[in-house]
């Protein structure tokens, strides 16, 4: 049997009006009752909303600039993504960056917010937005299409200046 | 005539326990809100107001489960004798002197037993069983622990309950609370005359209510949810009304015995009519109740949860010799003085 030191060290021991409890509970009722007039952290959310920082990861969206997406729907967000979230698929287009992607998907219950498909994008194409209000009524409904993810530069404007600066 | 008059009482101190019971759990969790920066329930209702209701709706929509290898009579019975030992000691309790209305002259009081204090401290003892059964027939581990914490700790707090009673019962030479609180009148109220007995009634009054800093019974972070573990819906929530119930009337009790009862010091001497004198104590009753109550509260939220050897030395070493002592000084000054 190992032995277990039971020696308790004490630098100081309590003195009478301590041990007498009594004085000690009145100190820490004094604590808490000056705690209730205190300010409250409460915020009262759906009302009050919170604005989060711009370094925040949200739900991953797509940049719109111009009113067309910027990706060129090379892939890599769909390959770098560890939760296998986001499912690309091309066509060509008339325009200077010759492909874009007709189907962009990403299943949102699947998503783990790790910013990975942002940092991997070479177009600067996909974000991480403020948004964190996530709520489905079904499965189907939680794959958010083109037309959920798509958000026009301006309102990223935070995050785009957040990226520039620290990446 | 006096059955009916009875009867009213029974009904009216009943809604109005039961309505305090149910306002009582939504202040306690605002003042335990409030004193942690927070808000409290403030959605259900202006200001909340309504949250016990909505509370109570959702513990009567509840799945009602009972576990399979319980002990099935027992489990169903134990929140039953909790309730009813809850709401009964409420029964002798003097909410105020005399009214008259009607031209009749009604006792403050549902039943003037003449051994008043007995009474209490044998219903608040059987209360524990209520407790005990709950945790032997829920056949859990973690209930029987619960159950058999609260036996102890009822056991070991009951002495020096009754002992300190001995000292309001010397000095009033009564055992009936309303012959009691007519001692009080002026201010000799009890806590001045019995200091010590006040507070050793008082902290065995938080370990009969299994309040905190004693609620070892159902110390969350050691045992689940202690005794009422595997109870659910209404079950559940006829203990949570008895854990409340039982300490509206801890605080009648105390103030009772202790705090006055009822008197207004010198209210006789204002020369108000007879029937707003009767209201004046009423309210003067209420509202040194809600003191207490709100006394009970804070500290809940002030001092941590004892350990069990903790509770058990202060208990038989301090507690105990303490009455003990408090009992002799008091018949030895009695009998000098007389
Ligand atoms: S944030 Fe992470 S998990 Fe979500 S889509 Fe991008 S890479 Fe996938
Ligand atoms: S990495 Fe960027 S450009 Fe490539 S498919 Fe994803 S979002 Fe589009």
């Amino acid at each position: 049997m190992n032995k277990v030191n039971r020696k308790v060290i004490r630098t100081e021991d309590l003195n009478f009006w301590q041990k007498l409890y009594i004085p000690e509970i009145i100190k820490g009722m004094k604590i808490t009752i000056k705690q209730m007039f205190l300010p409250k952290f409460t915020r009262q959310y759906p009302e009050e909303k919170w604005n989060p920082p711009a370094s925040f990861r949200g739900r991953p969206v797509l940049v719109e600039e111009n009113g067309k997406e910027r990706c060129v729907a090379c892939g890599l967000c769909s390959r770098v993504c560890p939760a296998l979230a986001i499912e690309v698929q091309a066509s060509e287009t008339e325009l200077s960056k010759e492909r874009y992607p007709v189907k962009f998907e990403i299943n949102m219950l699947r998503c783990i917010f790790c910013g990975l498909c942002e940092e991997a994008c070479p177009e600067e194409a996909i974000v991480m937005s403020k948004e964190y209000e996530l709520t489905f009524f079904s499965q189907e409904e939680a794959i958010f299409g083109k037309d959920k993810l798509l958000m026009p530069k301006e309102t990223l404007k935070d995050r785009l200046e957040f990226l520039r600066q620290y990446r | 005539m006096d059955i009916l008059i009875s009867f009213i009482k029974i009904v009216v101190y009943l809604g109005i326990l039961l309505f305090t019971v149910a306002y009582l759990v939504l202040v306690e969790r605002r003042v335990s809100a409030f004193i942690q920066n927070r808000i409290g329930p403030n959605r259900v209702g202006y200001k909340g107001l309504l949250q016990p209701v909505a509370d109570i709706l959702k513990l009567m929509i509840k799945e009602d489960i009972v576990p399979k290898l319980a002990y099935k009579p027992l489990h169903r019975l134990a929140p039953i004798i909790s309730i009813v030992v809850a709401l009964s000691t409420f029964a002798v309790v003097p909410f105020g002197d005399k009214i008259v209305l009607f031209g009749k002259e009604i006792k403050l009081q549902i039943a003037s037993v003449n051994v008043g204090i007995l009474y209490i401290l044998a219903l608040t003892s059987l209360g524990v069983y209520g407790i005990a059964l709950a945790g032997w027939a829920s056949n859990n581990k973690y209930s029987l622990l619960g159950g058999l914490r609260s036996s102890a700790q009822i056991i070991s707090y009951e002495l020096s309950m009754g002992l300190s009673i001995i000292g309001v019962i010397l000095i009033a030479g009564t055992l009936e609370l309303d012959k009691i609180v007519e001692a009080q009148s002026g201010w000799r109220w009890f806590i001045f005359l019995q200091p010590v007995g006040f507070i050793t009634f008082f902290v065995s009054v938080f370990a009969e209510t299994n309040r905190l800093p004693f609620d070892l019974p159902e110390a969350e972070p050691e045992l689940v949810g202690g005794y009422h573990t595997e109870y659910t819906g209404l079950k559940f929530g006829l203990f949570f009304l008895a854990e409340y119930a039982n300490m509206i009337t801890a605080s009648a009790v105390v103030t009772t015995l202790y705090l006055g009862g009822w008197q207004f010091p010198y209210i006789n001497t204002f020369g108000i009519p007879d029937f707003w004198v009767s209201v004046i104590q009423i309210l003067t009753f209420i509202s040194k109740v809600l003191i207490v109550i709100m006394f009970m509260i804070v500290i809940r939220w002030t001092v941590p949860r004892f350990r069990y050897d903790q509770l058990m030395n202060l208990g038989w070493k301090w507690m105990l010799p303490l009455s003990l002592a408090n009992v002799i000084v008091t018949a030895l000054v009695i009998y000098l003085v007389e």
